[in-house]
């Protein structure tokens, strides 16, 4: 299979970045954050999304949805990096409906056409600590009456305080550092017992920090196997990933875009800044760096919808390099601009605010570095 | 079963049955290399068995067309028989400036009478050829070349000296550049020509590097004699020839960082040991995995772009980021064998060290950097090619 988008894939991204550029822009984002949004997103745009199919790229077509892969999904959210979108399409429409894809076959009747249609919102609530580590997962969900009784704090809930529904990640047995004993669990947030506090994010994307005091669920909550959800979380973290690293794509090439841009028209010295080698040097290499991640990043989005069972390396390869790369191309970006980066009136800023949140997210380039050397054995 | 499976499961059982087991090994060093010519002594018979064999397939140069001695494979082809040659750890049978770089240029640029004559022979492992293009004074500048070429009614007289000519005093013949027209502008007056190393009036002089190995040569042409229908395109038109046939040397040196040999990660373990499953040195361990990232991550650009280029989608200018990438990887690994075989690896001479091949290798690796293109010439390549920045 070419490492390359094929034809209908291309259009996929075409429409998606027509829509996005129109609908989305930068501009959106400062909306949001200036007006103090209480939802932090658009539902409106949200709805137009659904309109697109692009809620339910990932949700067969019986259930409603377009049926398409991670490829396909790549390329919106590289669009949605591009614009800095708020959206709760990764926590949704991707992270949402894979872990929906495992769960059985009346629940994905239930909730895959709720989702596709726009109306349904869905966040995962995996960390519990400042730094990704779904192995460290300490709480717990003891058996009670009906089902079980979850306890415990999570973080980095990306979209916590929107979501209608969660997938939260709980220990059944075990002790943390363990990936045995781990249980996924589809818990109402209007559950009582479950705290939601909102954590306003230096990219100004959602995030929420959710608190379980004994919260009671019934088994049916449960999402696969009771101690064995590790594969799956792992699978929908997996996904995850490689969204997220496609996002990272668009973030990193549109600040690097944008750079070049300004490169070309800033004057001093008499002369446009883009002439000096010094600039021009760091600028190709910084190009060298972007294409070499956009084919890790696209080998592994291959990888999760051909061969899912063989995607982990691939995955860390692609998470960690679009962390650094895009983390490169936003630093080149201020720096590049000068003074005038260093503002909040134009938008160099906003991207390396993003890619600073989304490098964290669902583990850093350390975190992966980590998880390839375990996979290679050394 | 498409064609291409099909052709995957008869080159999986041709290679199976074909390639030596002794041709499966990593490379222990340099000299087990094949480079052929007429001066070439097998290292093994293996070596020699392994060589014939894929030549009559036509195999060392598979996408080249057969009436040339290629394989006539389609890209797609020559992709799956890399990919299976890679799958049982195979060795190339035969390492060619000619395969690598003369011959595509021949094929685009070469008479009908050029490609009969020169490609066979290459693909065969009959003729060594080399590189005349650096010289003293024309380093990066390539094109202020000063090496003279006189049109002497049948044959050019060419006098002058080259510098960097790899294997000079190993190869047969050389492909070189030389100056034509003196009176035009300095890309405007360069022909690209062939001949015969044992001309007389041609000499060669190794040079010793860094690494106490002399791969590169001086080479000198004093009143040399060179037939007129050598000319390779158009008189005064061989730069043209010159770029085309550099975009493949860097196509060429890109790959190298991802050469066979035993992972990093293992290699490490041998000295700094493991615990836990985990090499011992933590820091060591976050270099290599970074680099490991960074090498698969590269070899997946290098399909992606030769894809791109498939479609006709790829800049040309893109070989120049491959071979900067490439290049700097290369060297990053072998900083990283040298670190991982700490003192060890320092050793020079002996049968332990291989005659020091570690240290020698790793000294070898730093002009990556500097053959076929600086490393700061393909920035510059990158920046206006490809960024369109201005005044570069």
């Amino acid at each position: 299979m070419a490492l390359a988008l094929d034809e209908q894939q291309a259009m996929l991204q075409e429409s998606a970045r027509n829509f996005l550029a129109d609908k989305a822009p930068v501009a959106h984002l400062r909306k949001l954050r200036d007006s103090r949004d209480a939802d932090g997103f658009s539902r409106d745009l949200w709805k137009e999304f659904a309109e697109m199919g692009f809620t339910g790229v990932l949700v067969p077509e019986e259930h409603g949805g377009l049926g398409l892969g991670n490829v396909e999904a790549g390329t919106i959210m590289e669009e949605i990096g591009r614009n800095l979108t708020p959206s709760p399409f990764l926590s949704t429409a991707i992270v949402g409906v894979s872990a929906l894809l495992r769960a059985n076959g009346e629940r994905k009747s239930e909730l895959l056409p709720k989702i596709a249609a726009g109306d349904l919102l869905m966040a995962l609530a995996v960390d519990e600590r400042a730094k990704h580590g779904p192995r460290q997962i300490a709480m717990s969900a003891k058996r009670s009456a009906n089902g079980f009784a979850l306890s415990g704090t999570k973080t980095f809930v990306v979209d916590g305080h929107v979501a209608d529904l969660l997938i939260v990640a709980a220990r059944t047995a075990g002790a943390p550092g363990e990936s045995d004993g781990l249980t996924l669990f589809l818990v109402d947030p209007k559950t009582k017992g479950v705290d939601i506090e909102r954590t306003i994010m230096v990219d100004s994307h959602n995030a929420a920090r959710l608190t379980f005091d004994n919260v009671q669920v019934n088994a049916d909550a449960v999402l696969g196997e009771v101690d064995g959800g590790w594969p799956v979380l792992e699978g929908v973290l997996n996904v995850g990933r490689g969204a997220v690293a496609a996002e990272l794509v668009g973030c990193g090439e549109e600040a690097f875009g944008r750079t070049v841009s300004y490169l070309k028209e800033r004057n001093q010295f008499g002369r446009a800044i883009g002439e000096f080698q010094a600039l021009q040097h760091r600028a190709a290499h910084l190009y060298s760096e972007i294409e070499i991640t956009r084919a890790a990043v696209l080998k592994a989005l291959q990888q999760l919808d051909q061969k899912p069972d063989k995607a982990e390396p691939f995955v860390s390869i692609a998470k960690a390099r679009a962390g650094k790369t895009a983390t490169l191309a936003v630093q080149e970006a201020v720096q590049m601009h000068g003074g005038i980066g260093m503002t909040d009136a134009i938008d160099i800023g906003l991207f390396m605010k993003r890619v600073r949140v989304a490098e964290e997210l669902f583990g850093d380039t350390n975190f992966h570095a980590d998880r390839l050397a375990r996979l290679k054995q050394y | 079963m498409t064609d291409l499976d099909l052709f995957r499961t008869e080159t999986r059982a041709w290679l199976g049955a074909n390639c030596p087991p002794t041709m499966r090994l990593p490379l222990e060093d340099d000299e087990d290399r094949c480079w052929g010519g007429r001066n070439w002594t097998f290292r093994s018979d293996d070596q020699k068995r392994w060589l014939e064999r894929m030549a009559e397939r036509g195999w060392t140069a598979p996408t080249w067309p057969k009436e040339y001695g290629g394989g006539g494979l389609s890209r797609d082809e020559a992709k799956v028989l890399r990919e299976e040659m890679r799958a049982i750890n195979a060795r190339s049978p035969l390492d060619s400036f000619g395969i690598w770089m003369l011959g595509p240029a021949l094929l685009k640029y070469g008479s009908e009478e050029q490609k009969k004559k020169y490609l066979p022979e290459i693909t065969l492992g009959e003729i060594r050829w080399c590189q005349g293009y650096s010289e003293p004074n024309s380093g990066s500048d390539l094109a202020s070349l000063q090496t003279r070429a006189e049109d002497k009614g049948d044959h050019f007289l060419v006098n002058g000296q080259k510098v960097w000519t790899s294997y000079a005093d190993k190869a047969d013949w050389i492909f070189c550049l030389v100056r034509t027209n003196p009176a035009a502008k300095k890309h405007e007056g360069i022909s690209f020509i062939l001949f015969d190393m044992q001309l007389p009036g041609v000499s060669t002089r190794p040079i010793v590097l860094i690494s106490g190995k002399s791969p590169f040569c001086e080479t000198f042409f004093d009143d040399v004699h060179v037939p007129k229908e050598n000319l390779v395109g158009e008189l005064n038109k061989g730069w043209d020839v010159a770029k085309y046939l550099l975009t493949h040397e860097r196509e060429m040196i890109s790959g190298i960082g991802l050469s066979a040999g035993r992972p990093l990660g293992q290699v490490a373990a041998d000295t700094v040991g493991a615990e836990d499953g985990m090499l011992a040195d933590p820091l060591l361990r976050g270099q290599i995995a970074a680099f490991d990232i960074d090498a698969a991550a590269f070899q997946l650009a290098l399909e992606r772009v030769g894809d791109l280029a498939k479609a006709k989608q790829a800049h040309p200018a893109m070989s120049s980021m491959l071979k900067y990438y490439g290049a700097e990887l290369n060297k990053r690994r072998h900083e990283l064998l040298m670190s991982a075989g700490g003192s060890d690896a320092l050793e020079w001479e002996g049968e332990r060290s291989r005659g020091g091949d570690r240290a020698r290798s790793w000294l070898r690796t730093k002009a990556n950097s500097i053959e076929g293109g600086t490393s700061e010439v393909q920035l510059n390549i990158i920046a206006k090619r490809l960024l369109e920045l201005p005044g570069a």
